[in-house]
């Protein structure tokens, strides 16, 4: 693509973000109350919260919504949250799907190699109670039965914008 | 009799001590005595040499001691500084060889061949003549023989590496020979003074550079006359690969000076740019070489045909300068050159005693087999690292001091109305400069793959650190590179001297002042901005390290899997490989993938071996022909010895009627 | 000012001006980021964000592998230190050389490698796959981008004789002829190049990258968590900095204090602020605009830049 083209592209594109919602309140998203994150964890992690995501057995439709979520119309990086590669950048271990027999020794590895002060996130109805996969001859059980979880977010799949909500609940912004 | 000559006759006498020690004892008690005489030997000569830098004069004449001429040595200040050099890698080699030298390695001809080798490499700058600096030339060549085949004498590699540096060395004798000879024809007397009356224009002075340069240049492993460097040091005994390489290809950089310098100086401009050409062959070459080699002692090897071609290149400058009248430049390259010997002279002397060490505790010399070797080998890794960073002419070390006099000289040796200059300038800036960049590389390859990441064999995750002697030997070799390092002004001062240099002196904290091209260096008061600039941080870090510590994870982080093998590290070879296919036309590598299928389908593969071998082009390319044809001429020339007693008498008399054709006419 | 003094108060602005780049090093990067974000649709996190991430990783606890060395403790201080004491030579706010450290571009080079080469070794030290891969592609680029440098940094002292950057700057500044001149331009944009590759920008590298296999400085620092990420990012983004600080004041040389009056040095405060930001947000425009090469295309575009550079030389010589 010539420069010209691009330049014109940029220019007619604009900003597609859509303009920042409410701050989020301090209770967690979803109809039912879930688990609380710490405090001091928060406050550790104001302003910035790096991602890890673990797929530990999900059906992918999450993984879209998450994609979209860091995608340029929710644009959750504009409130401080980034998906890095290495889970010893992170802050933040982002759980979508049931966790499956095989990707529970991994997902302990992951958490493991995360520095504290550190959250985790499970993301759906998944990762929340195992959802519509429950007693799956693979399933191990749902992320809180193999790592502490400190935030969910409900919904099959979560749509972006309450990721984003909890996200921001994450970085305070 | 003076200090200086106390200094020499002590070195004989020492000499012979060594070698009785070395045929009388038995045991470890001959490693401890024949060791210790061996270090007072080199010690004698150090001693010598720094009472030759500062300008003590003195000789020592045996006139009975050679049939034509008497022996006689008189070292001069430039001699000084080589002897020094050679006395002090002499010292340390010898304390690290007390601890190394076991099995073959400390058999009697080795501990012997030793003393010789360092009286020979002693003789050869501080003799004042011909025949007594060819008589120490020949003691070193035939000594060093020896050395390389102490260890390994059982393996075929070991026996070859010995033919081709014999029949090496023996080569720059005979070009040695003929080009002192054509010398000493133009005057009366071989003594080096005398010589120096020759015209450095007239035809015969070329001839003679010709043959001289190619002898130094053989013995200092200068391209393409370096076939034999990266086969002798690997397989000789590691204290005397350190010797051979820190201190004995000196000599042929000694030889060279002394040629420029004393000899010819003034010669044609065509001497100096064949020197600037041979050096950045060299370099360059040599550096490519040494990035992707894998057996730890070859790439020290190939390394040291890198800096040789610096020294000569700073040297060929040296001489281009000042024939354009450039005294300023011209003297920095010289010190350059000078400052090139002594710090590489500290920081390979380190990484071969470290290359033994680590051979000595896990019998590996591939880089591919090593790792890890940090934890168990502190002392080690720590003087390797140190002598790794001069190498790779980082700061704070004599490498780096070095470099950058070379590159002042360069830069300011810009002459845009002499088209030769003014193209031979830049070229050598960049061929430095792809040096250093390589050699970056090379050593961040080196320190990094043996001693850091997880062991690769069962040798090296079984290692264990050295004897104290070796690692007193070792530490030595790094402190010398860190202080040339931190006070290069002092030291500077003292190689200009003895090189007859103006305007350079000590200025600041240690720090170096080139008057000549106005550019000062300051590496303790570098050091101490870093320092102070960094203070904040490093406070930070004592204070967040005490309130929250570090956490210790089971593994590196492996995607969620737990690594169980090594063998999934980068290695020494994938290290280099990206390098490898850039220079893929000049190292020509040879590759071989070979896929065992599974019986039933092409498409599943069973097995996937990979080969892959660097020979070294220039040996394949122009030493095999050469070998080749000189074995037809043997071959050819064994039809004539018939074994028939007639036919050699004819022989005889025909060889006696020739002489005395030439004589009468 | 009797000549201790002078020196004391040349020290004290060395000091505030590598204050100054350390309060800026994190913006830069966060101007690349933000001024991306703007062109790529989105809101963007804020030109402060670098700083939030470093406040945050500083209070977290790092965790090491099992058979970490002291490298991986060491390095990251190693980088950050080589990243400070660049930001103290490199003539930013004022162009005059230290008389004990003058700011020999053969120095600044150096102290700059010291870096590289502590984060290749960080790569190597836990024995991963990628630390290694990571470590093996920065060392060969730093190995081919060296030439360049050294033929660009003879290229810009042929005209004042020296490689003392100060002196370069100040020659620019009094005869901006010399700015535009062949020589001078091929030499900064064969800089540029180098910068870029150096520093691990597009199209070298993509520091924005989260596949593993096209990583290269993301590579190398995989296994650094917690203050020791921080150490490293801040350190990265401080070589950034003073490199860009640099193209600037031999772009634009004008405003840097020539003598050490508070007026003057507060105005080189603003000058090279404004030029540093400027070119931040150019950088990161610009890189919108590319895609990173295939690895082994690098080679030809640092082998273009060396041509340039060479030309640059011989340029000067014709010119001159």
């Amino acid at each position: 693509m010539s420069l010209a083209r691009l330049a014109r592209l940029v220019a007619r594109t604009g900003r597609v973000a859509e303009p920042a919602p409410q701050r989020p309140v301090a209770s967690p998203p979803g109809d039912e109350p879930g688990p609380v994150p710490d405090p001091a964890v928060l406050h550790a992690l104001r302003g910035s919260a790096q991602v890890r995501h673990v797929d530990a057995g999900s059906c992918n439709g999450c993984e879209i919504e998450v994609a979209a979520t860091f995608g340029p119309v929710y644009d959750v990086e504009r409130y401080g949250a980034r998906l890095v590669a290495s889970p010893r950048h992170a802050d933040v271990v982002l759980v979508t799907g049931v966790v499956t027999r095989n990707m529970a020794e991994a997902l302990r590895l992951t958490l493991a190699a995360v520095p504290e002060p550190r959250l985790v996130i499970a993301l759906g109805d998944c990762a929340r109670n195992c959802g519509a996969l429950r007693g799956g001859y693979g399933v191990l059980g749902a992320v809180s039965d193999v790592v502490p979880v400190d935030l969910e977010v409900a919904g099959c799949p979560p749509e972006p914008a309450a990721i984003v909500e909890a996200l921001r609940t994450v970085t305070g912004r | 009799m003076n200090a200086v000559e106390i200094g020499l006759a002590a070195q004989g006498v020492l000499a012979l001590l060594a070698v009785v020690l070395a045929v009388r004892t038995d045991g470890a008690r001959r490693n401890v005595l024949a060791g210790t005489a061996c270090a007072a030997l080199a010690g004698a000569g150090a001693f010598t040499g720094a009472l030759a830098v500062a300008g003590h004069e003195g000789s020592l004449t045996l006139r009975t001691a050679l049939p034509l001429s008497p022996l006689s040595l008189a070292p001069d200040r430039l001699g000084g500084v080589f002897l020094l050099v050679a006395g002090l890698v002499g010292v340390v080699a010898s304390v690290y060889a007390i601890g190394y030298a076991h099995g073959a390695a400390a058999s009697r001809s080795q501990w012997a061949a030793l003393a010789l080798f360092l009286l020979g490499m002693q003789m050869v700058p501080a003799a004042a003549d011909v025949m007594t600096f060819l008589l120490g030339w020949e003691l070193m060549a035939a000594a060093s023989t020896v050395l390389v085949l102490a260890e390994q004498a059982h393996r075929a590699p070991a026996r070859e590496a010995a033919l081709w540096y014999a029949v090496m060395t023996h080569l720059s004798l005979v070009a040695l020979l003929a080009g002192f000879a054509v010398l000493a024809a133009q005057t009366d007397g071989t003594g080096f003074a005398a010589l120096a009356a020759v015209d450095p224009s007239s035809p015969e002075a070329s001839l003679a550079f010709g043959l001289l340069a190619l002898g130094f240049g053989a013995k200092a492993g200068v391209v393409p006359l370096h076939v034999w460097l990266p086969r002798a040091h690997p397989e000789a005994p590691s204290h005397a690969s350190a010797l051979m390489s820190a201190a004995m290809v000196k000599m042929g950089v000694y030889g060279l000076l002394l040629v420029t310098l004393r000899l010819l100086p003034g010669g044609p401009t065509w001497w100096a740019i064949v020197l600037v050409l041979l050096g950045a062959t060299s370099a360059l070459y040599g550096i490519l070489q040494a990035s992707v080699a894998s057996d730890l002692k070859r790439l020290l090897a190939y390394s040291t045909s890198e800096n040789i071609g610096l020294m000569v290149l700073a040297l060929g400058l040296a001489v281009l300068l000042r024939g354009e009248g450039l005294a300023g430049p011209a003297s920095v390259a010289l010190l350059a050159c000078l400052l090139l010997v002594v710090s590489h002279a500290a920081f390979k002397t380190t990484l071969f005693l470290g290359a033994g060490a680590v051979l000595h505790a896990t019998g590996e010399r591939d880089l591919d087999r090593l790792g890890g070797l940090i934890r168990t080998m502190p002392w080690t890794g720590a003087a390797f690292a140190v002598a790794a960073m001069g190498a790779a002419s980082l700061p704070v070390t004599g490498g780096f001091v070095a470099e950058w006099a070379l590159l002042q000289a360069l830069i300011h040796g810009g002459r845009p109305e002499d088209r030769l200059v003014a193209a031979t300038i830049p070229l050598a800036l960049a061929v430095v400069a792809l040096t250093a960049g390589l050699a970056l590389l090379t050593f961040a390859k080196a320190f990094g793959i043996a001693f850091l990441a997880r062991p690769r064999s069962v040798g090296a995750a079984s290692a264990h650190e050295v004897p104290r002697t070796m690692r007193a030997a070792m530490v030595a070799g790094a402190v010398g590179v860190v202080v040339i390092g931190f006070a290069p002004g002092p030291i500077a001062a003292v190689l200009a001297t003895s090189a007859g240099l103006r305007g350079v002196d000590a200025f600041g904290l240690g720090g170096l002042r080139l008057a000549g091209v106005g550019a000062v260096l300051d590496p303790a008061a570098l050091t101490l901005l870093g320092v102070l600039v960094t203070l904040p941080a490093l406070v930070a870090v004592l204070v967040l390290a005490r309130r929250r510590p570090t956490v210790p994870d089971v593994d590196a982080w492996g995607c969620g899997g737990l690594r169980t093998s090594p063998r999934m590290q980068y290695t020494a070879t994938s290290y280099a490989e990206p390098l490898m296919r850039i220079f893929d036309d000049v190292l020509q590598p040879a590759r071989d993938v070979e896929v065992t299928h599974v019986a039933e389908s092409r498409y599943l593969a069973e097995r996937v071996q990979y080969r892959q071998a660097v020979d070294d082009v220039i040996e394949v390319r122009a030493y095999a022909g050469l070998i080749r044809s000189a074995n037809r001429l043997a071959d050819r020339a064994r039809g004539i010895q018939n074994g028939s007693i007639h036919r050699y008498l004819a022989f005889s008399f025909a060889a006696l009627v020739l002489v005395l054709v030439v004589v009468a006419r | 000012m009797s000549g201790p003094l002078r020196t004391a108060g040349h020290l004290l602005v060395v000091l505030f001006q590598v204050a100054v780049m350390v309060g800026l090093a994190p913006i830069v990067a966060g101007i690349t980021r933000q001024a991306r974000a703007r062109l790529e649709g989105r809101a963007g996190a804020g030109v402060l964000q670098p700083w939030r991430d470093v406040r945050k990783l500083l209070g977290k606890r790092p965790v090491h592998a099992a058979g970490a060395s002291l490298v991986t403790r060491a390095a990251p201080m190693v980088l950050l230190a080589s990243g400070l004491t660049v930001a103290a030579l490199v003539p930013l706010v004022a162009a005059r050389p230290l008389p004990l450290v003058p700011d020999d571009l053969f120095v600044v080079v150096s102290v700059l490698l010291v870096g590289t080469v502590a984060l290749a070794l960080l790569g190597l030290d836990v024995g991963s796959a990628f630390g290694g891969m990571g470590s093996s592609r920065h060392m060969m680029i730093a190995a081919i981008v060296e030439p360049t440098v050294l033929m660009a940094v003879y290229a810009l002292s042929i005209p004042v004789g020296s490689s003392t950057l100060s002196l370069i700057v100040a020659d620019r500044r009094s005869d901006p002829t010399s700015i535009g001149s062949p020589a001078g331009v091929l030499a900064v944009v064969a800089l540029v190049v180098v910068i870029l590759a150096e520093t691990g920008r597009l199209p070298v590298d993509n520091p924005s990258t989260h596949l593993e296999l096209t990583m290269v400085h993301e590579a190398m620092i995989l296994e650094t968590s917690g203050r020791d990420l921080a150490w490293v990012e801040l350190g990265s983004w401080l070589r950034l900095a003073a490199l860009l600080g640099l193209v600037g004041n031999l772009v634009l040389p004008w405003g840097v204090a020539t003598d050490l009056s508070v007026g003057a040095v507060l105005l080189g405060v603003v000058a090279i602020v404004a030029k540093i930001a400027l070119l931040a947000g150019l950088l990161g425009a610009v890189e919108v605009a590319m895609a990173k090469l295939r690895l082994f295309r690098v080679p030809e575009l640092l082998a273009g830049s060396f041509v340039l550079a060479f030309l640059a030389v011989t340029a000067s010589y014709l010119v001159a």
